[in-house]
């Protein structure tokens, strides 16, 4: 029998309210219960960066979560960085650099890569690297996606 | 799998550890181990699953008299741009750069780290070379008491520690840094983020005249907790920090680890690797 919680927080700036597994994950949330999967389950044990999600204002592994820990807080997905003008730039570079292939990675990449411009805006090719430690990607080789970021980061090229 | 049978996530200490006293408690901080512990199976949640994330006054940074007070819950982003801990103890920012990716460590806290006693947890060993001691409280009559543990004493095994199930570490004190105080960390892992340690170094002392003394040297991921190397600090305390007492010291280190072979390393791989990289840790505190 499970037992269940009822929490309360902002979802991409909506308020949403549910009732849910104390030890649900926070990623089998945002796919199965509000049905938003633009967040990608890759190793679900952290190593990978495919579930980045913000809370707070904070990237962090959603399959790392407790859903319980949504309680309260502000949390964006990258369905919520869409409609967020400030993310249009880096969008368009990855799609300038070739910086998607399967694109299995790329939620996860833009999310974390969004937190490195707004908290370092002129970021170099090492910070970018370095904050981007967490994410993997098995197709592009990671150098047009360091490129992508380097290029909204510093404006366009 | 023990089924779940109350959640908590109170706001006050006093209603925490009231929760703890009761017994049959699994503690949520950060939950960036709990979780895939969890979910491997490897640890089975206990009756109550008690979140502490929101337990007022657990967090920060401040300066408690002779000691540089770190709450339980600071996370370790928190703790890697603090500008208490890079003035007084820039060893444990440097782990803490090297800790995990920044999504883990926005969500990991330093008390999680310690609870979770890995042999090879990156923050334990420049901790235990800061000579830095846990806070613990409890309320076992209905009040609240605290008792205070060299950290280097804390670990009884992987993953076990001497936290009693009513208590909660709440703290983190580290003293405040003596004239000529130098402290050196290393950690080798195949990558810079998200690899476990192969084996890390911390070493710390006092640095006068072109010796050392007041030497703590520590090691991690080369036995069942991070151990003291006391033999490594006895070749080299008060004697001059020159290539003689360096190579012996180095020896030392050596002949005391006694590591697993595992999928990381064998252990005359680890034996090595704890010989050169001490040897060079010390060049560097030399000549530094």
């Amino acid at each position: 029998m499970l037992l269940t919680h009822d929490i309360e927080f902002t979802l991409n700036g909506v308020k949403k309210r549910l009732t849910i597994d104390v030890t649900m994950n926070a990623l089998d949330l945002l796919r199965d219960v509000v049905g938003l999967t633009g967040t990608k389950y890759g190793c679900g044990e952290g190593e990978c960066g495919a579930c980045t999600i913000r809370v707070d204002g904070e990237t962090r592994n959603s399959c790392l979560m407790f859903a319980v820990d949504f309680d309260g807080r502000d949390i964006v997905t990258i369905e919520g960085l869409a409609a967020d003008p400030k993310a249009d730039a880096l969008r368009e570079s990855f799609v300038e650099h070739g910086a998607v292939q399967c694109g299995f990675c790329t939620p996860g990449m833009v999310m974390q890569a969004s937190h490195i411009l707004e908290t370092h805006p002129d970021a170099d090719a090492e910070t970018i690297k370095r904050g981007l430690e967490g994410n993997l990607c098995r197709c592009t080789g990671y150098k047009k996606i360091v490129d992508a970021v380097e290029s909204a980061c510093c404006g366009a090229k | 799998m023990t089924a779940i049978e109350r959640y908590a996530a109170p706001q006050s200490l006093d209603e925490a550890l009231g929760i703890l006293q009761q017994g049959e408690v699994t503690i949520l901080a950060g939950g960036t181990d709990l979780m895939p512990q969890t979910k491997a199976g490897r640890i089975a949640f206990k009756p109550t699953l008690l979140n502490i994330g929101r337990v007022a006054g657990l967090k920060g940074v401040s300066l408690d008299g002779a000691y540089l007070r770190i709450g339980a819950l600071t996370t370790i982003s928190e703790l890697l741009r603090d500008p208490l801990v890079v003035q007084h103890a820039p060893v444990l920012a440097e782990a803490c750069d090297q800790f995990a990716s920044d999504q883990i460590r926005n969500a990991g806290t330093l008390g999680g780290n310690i609870n979770n006693a890995s042999p090879a947890g990156d923050t334990l060993v420049p901790l235990i070379v800061l000579d830095a001691e846990v806070e613990l409280a409890s309320k076992p009559n209905g009040s609240v008491t605290t008792r205070r543990l060299p950290l280097a004493e804390f670990f009884t095994g992987p993953g076990r520690t001497k936290r009693a199930a009513n208590e909660l570490l709440t703290a983190v004190r580290i003293p405040l840094p003596r004239p000529g105080h130098v402290a050196r960390f290393y950690k080798f892992g195949t990558r810079p983020a998200l690899d476990i340690s192969t084996i890390s170094i911390g070493i710390a002392g006092i640095k006068r005249d072109g010796a050392l003394t007041d030497i703590r040297v520590a090691f991690g991921a080369v036995a069942p907790t991070p151990v003291r190397a006391p033999r490594t600090e006895a070749a080299l305390e008060g004697r001059p920090l020159d290539a003689e007492a360096i190579e012996a010291a180095a020896d030392a280190a050596r002949d005391e680890v006694n590591p697993i072979d595992d999928v990381r390393a064998s252990a005359w791989y680890r034996k090595e690797l704890i010989h050169n990289m001490t040897r060079r840790m010390l060049d560097h505190v030399a000549h530094a």
